[in-house]
């Protein structure tokens, strides 16, 4: 047993360290420390600095664009990006519909969509979740159907997020309704551009616009668009959603928030003392360090764990990272709350781009994301598999129950 | 011991439980949200009609002698429905302050225009540096002849955008967070020198930011000329925070029959997903919650009216505690049991909970009140 990682390891880390510091450019930086939401060209802008740099899809097999790293090196690699304030990567396109691409797709479909979700040319969403199929995804309704050489689709989808930007969607759609309702499912990429499809925003809790309704009325889609072997689809979404295990845990972005909490807390905002010197707070702060911690070491453990398991079989450990790295998450955005203070009140709007208003802010010129984060991460433990269904999954597949 | 309502009290829940069933739907909330004061005048002249807003009034200033628990019923009520108005601002903190603070003239020439609704008014106290600690207050109060002069920034002060008259607190003597030393005075909203910056709040309610430029106040409008304000001011918030427990408990039990109409009629794998234990002991440890902050809501009540200031304090600062130790569990679990759908905007139980986790920071969160509790003698013995 060791814990440290090797010379080469520390190596690597310094590396990527260093780019991001002098590639990322700082106002998008700006954007992500202080709880903003990166708009579409910041995230198209850092992708496209990635990617020059061979880095934007790094798990990707090396002939589509990866870089052939180990686990660990992936993990510090997520890891700096995430503490450097850089972006999170489009996962639609890099951790879902790509893997699932070059994994299950037909070679003209990954020479047509790889290098381009590599490039983020095409902004990709995922059109799984439906009004009546949310935790029982399976249950979902949309249809597909044969029709003069080409699939119609019929149907809705919700929860879609960042489909306002979206070039493609991919598809959760029933191909045969005679069967059981897993095999009869297929995945299918649709030109968000095709006639009949139409997207509605749907504002969160937070007034932000991340999500959105997604219908198809009579979408005529090629039939070349079928990714792998029709109603094979709940496989390779089984797949997709097993991939989003690298960086679930979100520990590099949760380190970044203690950061920021850290020092917000030795402003002297309100009250008797800076917030950093009230006992209670920094006990409260503690713990959650303590916990993060531990998911860190958890985290190094099922990646060390990767190398002895079947390749491409989800890991039921990853329930572990997803339940205990959403409930951190939410926890520093509590701390985040306990920073502010009453200055936490106002309700400020921003822009679409991101960028503030032109009137002076009320109150600290930091306070205005804290309440609209802290309310919108309690989606963390809802999407993605809610923590119930985590639980499900850690009862069933670890304990046998 | 008994936890009964009079006739006159069940009678006033009855009325205002109506009221807000027939016009309080979630939609009208969002119209009277959107329009320019942020909420409905024609509602706050029918809470005046049946008599809400001078309910907490003695019946020699006008009103018609209730006292805490009709103030608990009318929020408790204004809780569930999510309502507006400035009840809180105009009737419970202001009203508060006239009500046992203003001379017999000052009352006279206030409560009835209270009463009957015509006269919007909200408490200028808080200031950028002041957090929770109600004696840090930076703005000044000059003597210049028999009137005062006043100078300094209040924020964060509740519906103070459209309120007619500010009861301001600024200091005549100390420094900045000293107990002794604070003088109230009742200042135009309009009046020369007085600027203010409205704007909405996270739960959807109104506060304005409040400049004070050498504001002349005449000496019929001093609240509490001597400079001891402080004991009154504690005496109103500790009044406030009773109320506002009572909104806390509104919105949570209303949270959780949502949650619980939800378990029943959401379905997902061929069955309502309320059949899953899991889910029934979620729900079951919210009722727990709930119970224990009515419980600490009915103390605060009772307790807001005790002579004693440092009992008082005490069961107020537990019940603070409790409620916002509830109100965030319930808050965050009800979305929870939701999924998706508790997370929009278009959806009541979003701003139950944004209402909630507001309520928790007004008037010191539940770790400052657990704080102050800890330094006290116990709550117990
Ligand atoms: C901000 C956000 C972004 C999203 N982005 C996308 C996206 O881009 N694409 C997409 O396809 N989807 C997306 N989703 C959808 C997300 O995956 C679903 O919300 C999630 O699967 C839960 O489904 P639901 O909302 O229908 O809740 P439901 O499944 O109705 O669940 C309601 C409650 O019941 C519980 N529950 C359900 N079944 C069980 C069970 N068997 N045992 C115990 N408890 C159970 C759940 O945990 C939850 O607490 C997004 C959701 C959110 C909130």
């Amino acid at each position: 047993m060791d814990l440290r990682f090797t010379d080469d390891e520390l190596a690597f880390r310094e590396e990527v360290r260093g780019f991001v510091k002098s590639n990322l450019p700082a106002s998008i930086k700006q954007k992500i420390v202080e709880g903003r939401h990166p708009g579409k060209d910041d995230i198209v802008a850092w992708t496209r600095i990635l990617n020059k740099k061979g880095w934007s899809v790094p798990h990707w097999p090396k002939e589509w664009g990866g870089t052939g790293w180990s686990p660990v090196q992936l993990l510090i690699f997520n890891d700096e990006l995430q503490q450097g304030g850089a972006p999170e990567p489009l996962a639609f396109g890099t951790s879902m519909v790509g893997p699932v691409i070059y994994t299950f797709g037909s070679d003209a479909q990954k020479r047509r969509f790889l290098p381009r979700i590599a490039n983020i040319d095409d902004w990709w969403c995922q059109g799984f979740s439906e009004p009546g199929a949310g935790s029982d995804l399976a249950g979902l309704k949309t249809t597909a159907k044969q029709e003069g050489g080409e699939w119609v689709i019929n149907g809705q989808k919700t929860w879609t997020t960042l489909a306002q930007y979206a070039d493609w969607i991919f598809v959760l759609a029933r191909t045969d309704g005679t069967v059981k309702k897993q095999e009869g499912i297929s995945f299918i990429l649709v030109d968000m551009k095709s006639p009949g499809v139409t997207v509605r925003p749907i504002q969160t809790l937070d007034g932000g616009h991340e999500v959105n309704e997604v219908f198809f009325d009579n979408v005529r889609v090629p039939l070349e668009n079928l990714v792998g072997e029709e109603n094979k689809g709940w496989n390779y979404a089984k797949f997709l959603l097993g991939n989003e295990r690298n960086g679930i845990a979100r520990v590099g972005i949760s380190k970044a928030r203690l950061k920021r909490i850290r020092e917000l807390a030795s402003l002297h905002v309100y009250g008797e003392r800076p917030k950093i010197e009230d006992p209670l707070f920094r006990m409260k702060l503690a713990a959650v360090e303590v916990e993060l911690k531990a998911l860190e070491m958890t985290q190094l453990r099922v990646i060390a764990g990767e190398r002895n398991r079947e390749k491409g079989k989800p890991d039921p450990a990853s329930s572990v990272l997803k339940i205990k790295g959403s409930e951190i998450q939410q926890a520093t955005s509590e701390l985040l709350m306990d920073v502010v203070g009453p200055y936490a009140l106002p309700y400020q709007s921003e822009r679409e781009d991101g960028d503030r208003w032109n009137e002076p802010p009320v109150g600290p010129d930091w306070a205005s994301t804290i309440a609209p984060t802290y309310f919108n991460l309690r989606k963390v433990s809802i999407y993605g598999g809610s923590n119930e269904i985590q639980r499900g999954i850690i009862a069933k597949a670890i304990l046998g129950l | 011991m008994n936890f009964d309502l009079t006739e006159e009290q069940q009678l006033l829940k009855d009325s205002v439980t109506r009221l807000l069933a027939d016009r309080y739907s979630f939609e009208n909330r969002k119209t009277f949200q959107a329009s320019p004061d942020g909420w409905s005048r024609d509602l706050w002249r029918q809470y005046a009609e049946i008599g809400l807003l001078g309910v907490a009034f003695s019946e020699a200033d006008g009103g018609f002698g209730g006292g805490p628990v009709e103030t608990m019923l009318i929020s408790e009520a204004f809780g569930k429905a999510l309502a507006l108005e400035p009840y809180l601002a105009t009737i419970v903190l202001a009203g508060g302050l006239i009500r046992r603070g203003g001379d017999a003239e000052q009352r006279a020439a206030l409560i009835p225009s209270i009463a009957s609704g015509e006269l919007l008014l909200a408490f200028a106290h808080a200031e950028r540096q002041s957090g929770h600690d109600l004696f840090d207050v930076g703005a000044s109060a000059k003597k210049d002849g028999a009137s005062f002069v006043l100078n300094g920034e209040k924020g964060l002060v509740l519906h103070g955008d459209c309120a007619d008259k500010l009861i301001v607190s600024a200091r005549s003597a100390g420094a900045r967070r000293d107990k002794a030393g604070i003088g109230l005075f009742l200042v135009d909203a309009k009046a020369d020198g007085v600027s203010r910056r409205g704007y909405p709040t996270q739960d959807g309610m109104r506060a304005a930011e409040v400049t004070l430029t050498n504001v002349r106040v005449e000496p019929k409008d001093v609240l509490a000329a001597n400079g001891d304000a402080l004991p009154l001011i504690e005496r109103i918030v500790d009044e406030a925070i009773a109320a506002s427990s009572a909104e806390a408990v509104g919105a949570m039990s209303e949270a959780l029959d949502m949650t619980v109409d939800y378990l029943k009629t959401r379905k997902q794998f061929g069955v309502p997903i309320g059949s899953f234990q899991a889910l029934q002991h979620r729900a079951s440890d919210m009722v727990v919650a709930l119970e224990q902050a009515r419980s600490m809501m009915m103390l605060a009540t009772m307790m807001s009216a005790e002579e004693n200031a440092a009992e008082r304090r005490k069961a107020i600062s537990a019940a603070k505690v409790q409620i916002g130790r509830s109100a965030r569990f319930i808050g965050q679990q009800s979305i929870q049991l939701h999924g998706g759908i508790g997370m929009t905007m278009e959806y009541k139980l979003g701003h139950l909970f944004k209402r909630l986790t507001m309520i928790d920071i007004l008037f010191g969160d539940a770790d400052y009140h657990l704080e102050r509790l800890s330094k006290s003698d116990g709550l117990i013995g």
